[in-house]
Parts: C-alpha cells; sequence; structure tokens
C-alpha cells in the first residue's frame, strides 16, 4: 500500500470520510424511527399531549405497557400468534424437508412444474388468493377460527420453505446417500438418518424464518379472525388505532415494542445465514 | 458445475442401470417411495393454492357477492367491461404503479449504497449490519405504527425536527399522512426504509462475486471510484441487483399491511393501493367477483412489467 504515490493516498483519506459520512447517514435513517418508537412508548400522557416533543422522555415509566394490556386482550393475542406461528411453521417445514429432498435428487417433470409453481405462485396478489380460501374457510366452518388461519399460513410458507430446503438439500453430498442406497436403505430411512442430520442447520434458520413470516403476517389474520379472542398480534395492533387515528400513543408504541421483540430476536440468532439462505437455491441451481 | 448436474441425475450410482423401459422410466422419474415423500407437500399446494387460484379466476367472470342467497351467475367479461370505467380503479392502479416503481427503485439506490459500504473495511460496520436487518424482522404492522409515530402532527419528531434544522418555519406543522400532496410521498419513503434490508442482504451477498484482483488491477491503472464501478463492480453484481428488483416490484405492488396500517388509503384515496381497493371491494363491500377480476387485471399488468423489464435486461446481457 505505501507504494501508491502520494496523491492516491490524499484521495483515498478524503475517500474513507465520504464513506463514513454515508454510513452515518444511514445509521440515522434506519435507527431514528426505531428510537423514536422507543420513546415513545416509555412517555406519559402528559407529555404525548405536548406540542414540543423532546428524544429523551421526561418522566419515563411502565405505565404504557400495563395500560397496553388492560386496552385490548394483548397477552392472549400473543398466545393466539405463537399458536398459529408455532404450529405453522413445524407443519410446514415437515412436509417441506422431504419434498425438498425429493425435488432437488429427482430431475423430472414433477420436479421442475413444482419449483416452477413455487415462484409462479409468490406473483399473484393475496387478495386474489383470500377471496377463495375465504369462500372455501367458509364451507367448512373455520373462517374466525385459529385452525383455519393455521391451514392459510401452511400453504403460504411452503414455496418459501421449498425454496430455501433445496438449496440446503443441494449442499449435502451425494456420496453418502449413495453408500447408503448400497448398503439397502430406502429412500425415507436414506432421508431421515443421512440427510436429516446434516441439514440440521439450514432445517433450523428455515424454521425460525418462517416463524417470523407468520408471527408477523397481517393480511390473512385481518380477513380471516373476527372476534377479538381469535385475533392474533398484528391485527390487535391495528385496533389501538381507533376509528379516527391514533388515539392513544404510548399505549400503541409500548404494544408495538412487545409485539417485534420475538421476531428481533429469533433475526438476530439468523442473521448470519440470511443472504445465504435467500441466495442457495438461486445461485446453486 | 456441469459434472456435478450430471452427477444428481443419476443418484443411486450404486444401483445396476435399468435394462427394460418401464424400470427406465421409474428410475429417471419418481418411484412409489418418492411419491410418498413429495405427496405430503404437493397435494395442500393442489388444493390450497393452484386450485383456489383457478378459482379465483373464474370468479372474475361471476356476479359473486358475499352473503347472497341467490345462485352466483356466469356473466362474462361483465366485470372486466365495469372496470374499464371505473375511474376509481384506474387512479388506484396509476397510485399503486407509482409507489412499486418508486420504492423498487429507491430500494435499489439505497440498498446498492449501504451494500457497497458495508463491503468495505469500515468501523462501525457491524452496527449497520444488524441495524439494517431490524426493519426486516419487524411485523409490517409495527413499522406502520412506528412511522405513524414520526409523522405525527404534534407529537412525531419529523415536524420538531424540521423546525429545529429551520426548513419549517417556527409555527410550522405539517399533517403528513392526512395532506393531499405529501402522503403518497410519505407514505413511499415508509416502504424503502421497510424493504430496504433485504435487498441490502441480497446485493452484499452478490458483491461477493466481485473478483478482488480485477478491483485492486482497476485502482493500480488509476481508474476512479465511478469508473471502478461501472467496469468492475457493476457486471458482476448485476444478474442478483436484476433478480431482487424484479422480486421487489412483485412484493410492492401486491403491498397491502403497511399503508392500510399508515393511511387506510386515505387521503381521498391518494394513497389506496390496488390491494387496498381490492380489499376494500371484497370485504367491505362483499363483490367476490368484482375483486377477483381487479386481482387479475393485477396479474395482468405485473406479468407485462417483468416480461418488459426482464427481456430488455436479459438481452443487454448477451450470456
Amino acid at each position: 500500500m505505501s507504494a501508491l504515490p502520494p496523491r492516491i493516498h490524499l484521495a483515498r483519506g478524503t475517500g474513507r470520510a465520504a464513506q463514513y459520512l454515508a454510513l452515518l447517514c444511514y445509521l440515522v435513517f434506519l435507527a431514528f424511527p426505531l428510537l423514536w418508537l422507543i420513546s415513545t412508548s416509555f412517555k406519559s400522557p402528559q407529555e404525548l399531549g405536548r406540542i414540543d416533543p423532546t428524544w429523551i422522555p421526561q418522566h419515563p415509566s411502565l405505565d404504557n405497557f400495563r395500560e397496553a394490556f388492560e386496552a385490548q386482550p394483548l397477552a392472549r393475542s400473543a398466545l393466539n400468534s405463537l399458536i398459529v406461528a408455532g404450529s405453522a411453521t413445524l407443519i410446514s417445514v415437515a412436509i417441506a424437508v422431504p419434498a425438498a429432498y425429493i425435488l432437488v435428487r429427482y430431475r423430472s417433470k414433477v420436479s421442475s412444474a413444482a419449483t416452477g409453481w413455487v415462484l409462479v405462485s409468490q406473483m399473484f396478489p393475496f387478495v386474489l388468493v383470500i377471496i377463495p380460501l375465504f369462500l372455501l374457510l367458509k364451507n367448512v366452518h373455520l373462517i374466525n377460527s385459529l385452525s383455519g388461519l393455521i391451514i392459510v399460513y401452511v400453504v403460504w410458507n411452503l414455496p418459501f420453505s421449498l425454496w430455501m430446503l433445496q438449496g440446503y438439500v443441494k449442499a449435502v453430498p451425494v456420496s453418502l446417500e449413495e453408500a447408503a442406497a448400497m448398503d439397502g436403505a430406502s429412500r425415507f430411512r436414506t432421508l431421515r438418518s443421512v440427510v436429516l442430520p446434516l441439514l440440521t442447520p439450514g432445517l433450523v434458520a428455515t424454521l425460525m424464518f418462517s416463524f417470523v413470516t407468520a408471527w408477523n403476517e397481517f393480511f390473512f389474520a385481518l380477513v380471516l379472525l373476527k372476534s377479538p379472542e381469535n385475533q392474533t398480534m398484528s391485527v390487535i395492533l391495528t385496533r389501538f388505532l381507533g376509528a379516527e387515528g391514533v388515539a392513544d400513543l404510548g399505549p400503541l408504541a409500548a404494544a408495538s415494542v412487545l409485539a417485534t421483540i420475538p421476531s428481533l430476536l429469533f433475526f438476530a440468532l439468523l442473521q448470519r445465514r440470511l443472504a445465504g439462505g435467500m441466495l442457495a437455491g438461486a445461485v446453486k441451481g | 458445475m456441469k459434472g456435478r448436474s450430471a452427477r444428481e441425475r443419476v443418484p443411486f450410482r450404486g444401483t445396476a442401470p435399468p435394462r427394460t423401459p418401464a424400470a427406465r422410466k421409474r428410475y429417471l422419474g419418481l418411484d412409489r417411495g418418492a411419491w410418498f415423500l413429495l405427496l405430503p407437500a404437493l397435494i395442500p399446494i393442489l388444493i390450497l393454492s393452484a386450485g383456489p387460484l383457478l378459482y379465483a379466476i373464474s370468479l372474475a367472470f361471476t356476479d359473486s357477492q358475499a352473503g347472497r342467497t341467490v345462485a352466483t351467475q356466469f356473466v362474462g367479461f361483465d366485470n372486466f367491461a365495469d372496470l374499464r370505467l371505473d375511474s376509481l380503479f384506474w387512479e388506484s392502479f396509476r397510485i399503486g404503479l407509482v409507489w412499486a416503481v418508486c420504492v423498487t427503485g429507491f430500494q435499489l439506490l439505497l440498498a446498492l449504497g449501504l451494500a457497497l459500504l458495508l463491503n468495505q473495511n469500515l468501523r462501525f460496520r457491524w452496527l449497520a449490519r444488524t441495524l439494517a436487518l431490524v426493519p426486516w424482522a419487524m411485523p409490517e404492522v409495527v413499522v406502520g405504527i412506528m412511522w405513524r409515530l414520526v409523522y405525527h402532527q404534534d407529537a412525531g419528531i419529523l415536524n420538531k425536527t424540521l423546525r429545529q434544522v429551520g426548513i419549517l418555519s417556527e409555527g410550522g406543522n405539517i399533517d403528513w399522512l392526512t395532506n393531499l400532496s405529501l402522503a403518497l410521498p410519505a407514505v413511499i419513503l415508509v416502504g424503502v426504509w421497510a424493504g430496504m434490508p433485504q435487498t441490502t442482504v441480497v446485493l452484499l451477498a452478490g458483491l461477493q462475486n466481485v473478483p478482488r484482483e480485477l478491483t485492486e488491477a482497476a485502482q493500480l491503472d488509476g481508474a476512479g471510484i465511478w469508473r471502478r464501478f461501472v467496469s468492475v463492480t457493476w457486471p458482476a453484481v448485476k444478474p442478483v441487483a436484476i433478480a431482487i428488483t424484479a422480486l421487489n416490484f412483485i412484493w410492492n405492488f401486491n403491498s397491502f399491511g403497511l399503508v392500510y396500517v399508515l393511511t387506510q388509503g386515505g387521503p381521498g384515496g391518494q394513497t389506496r393501493l390496488p390491494m387496498l381497493f381490492a380489499y376494500e371491494e371484497a370485504f367491505k363491500y362483499g363483490q367476490f367477483g368484482y375483486a377477483a377480476a381487479m386481482g387479475v387485471v393485477m396479474i395482468a399488468v405485473i406479468a407485462v412489467f417483468l416480461t418488459v423489464f426482464l427481456r430488455k435486461h436479459l438481452k443487454e446481457d448477451p450470456s
């Protein structure tokens, strides 16, 4: 590096400064709404009513969090979200693993059609999907029930789970399976005893990603769940908004902070795998 | 790569090659064990995804309504003829396109900038990496609520900051989300904030494809930052950038939750995206057939946009 002419050194210096300045701008843009949400959640109603807001709450308190639980069935909705996201994730990944394995290892017309469908299904607007599902679930009396929403989430999560898992399956060396086949292991046995253990890290990533997607989902839950005691957290949060704009800013902010915590935890654990998972299906094809 | 895919096509090399045509077909296609593993995923997809979609498309040609006792009738292209004259729908469509194009465009530009920065050896890079993931993890309802707090006329931080910097006058107080000309840009900004992380992560992964020695060679040859970007970096990330942009466009055009929470489509329909319009039509007014027709038109538009976009960019690239 020291062999570079001085002009380049100078240019480097200003370049670095510009880079740090740009990074700072990004940090501010990304962080300020988050900090504001957290700040608001600790403010008293009197302070929120004032015309000149401050970044630091003057008398920070946890009252908003308490009130959030009183104003809406927040704990119940958290439980609902947990049940729906948890079951939908387990079911969809459980059926996606064997399917992803077959789609990767067998090149047949069925495989390419299924993979094609996974991609095409991403294109359809949800409103087109929800109308027939709504009619279908209504016929079997699964509107306004958590089971109905679980079914919808399983199907809705499947394409992405398949997509992520295919990438991970491709990374498993074929030679191991060949050895198992030579020893007379069945397809199912090979999958269970050879592929699955090697797939575990990818499986965990897919499970977490799928859970976060279901936990955060809003549209299907809004359409399918009617009574407050059945609603998931995303839907309950919109009830804080009231009919005419924001009624109670403090509890609204507090409830929003709480609803974000599970997703954030999972994402923190997932961080390193995200890019790999997103691209695995595409790049290794 | 070639050797590997050839190997994959013959998954169990240890078994003897099949002799009869029937056996060969079983060998190359799916045998019973394979079907057994594939069906649990295939059946729900067929019954609850492919089936309903075909059903929805057929609904677009009927007068299906919620809670009606009279049997639904086939009405041909009536819904589409009505749609053609529905100026509210076309206005919503125009807003949807403005929204999708702006959000997708800014997402790409900002995400590319951030990805390039994160790819440098800068201090505080970890902080930016972590922060950049947060919007992705947040429920979109929370993102909407959060920005409502930022945009809030009195208790929001945006007006206060603008007053402090001197862009707004002392008593200036803008109600961002109910102002006819500001609501759409304000909502677009939120869309960019919410969607940037995913694009950044994907582009950052794409940047790992840029050959390091080429960048260094260009630098020694005295190529400036811009020149290095245009002739070394961009060609390497371009395929990834095109793929994520196409996906972003689809996602943004079909977006719902953010704007539902921020403005519910207001003021005066200025932010009523096509998804919001169709949602109201279907679940507020119960016009299932009409809403399905809107959905079909939306698919058609996405398909046309994607074809034009991908053809243009794939043509430029001879490989």
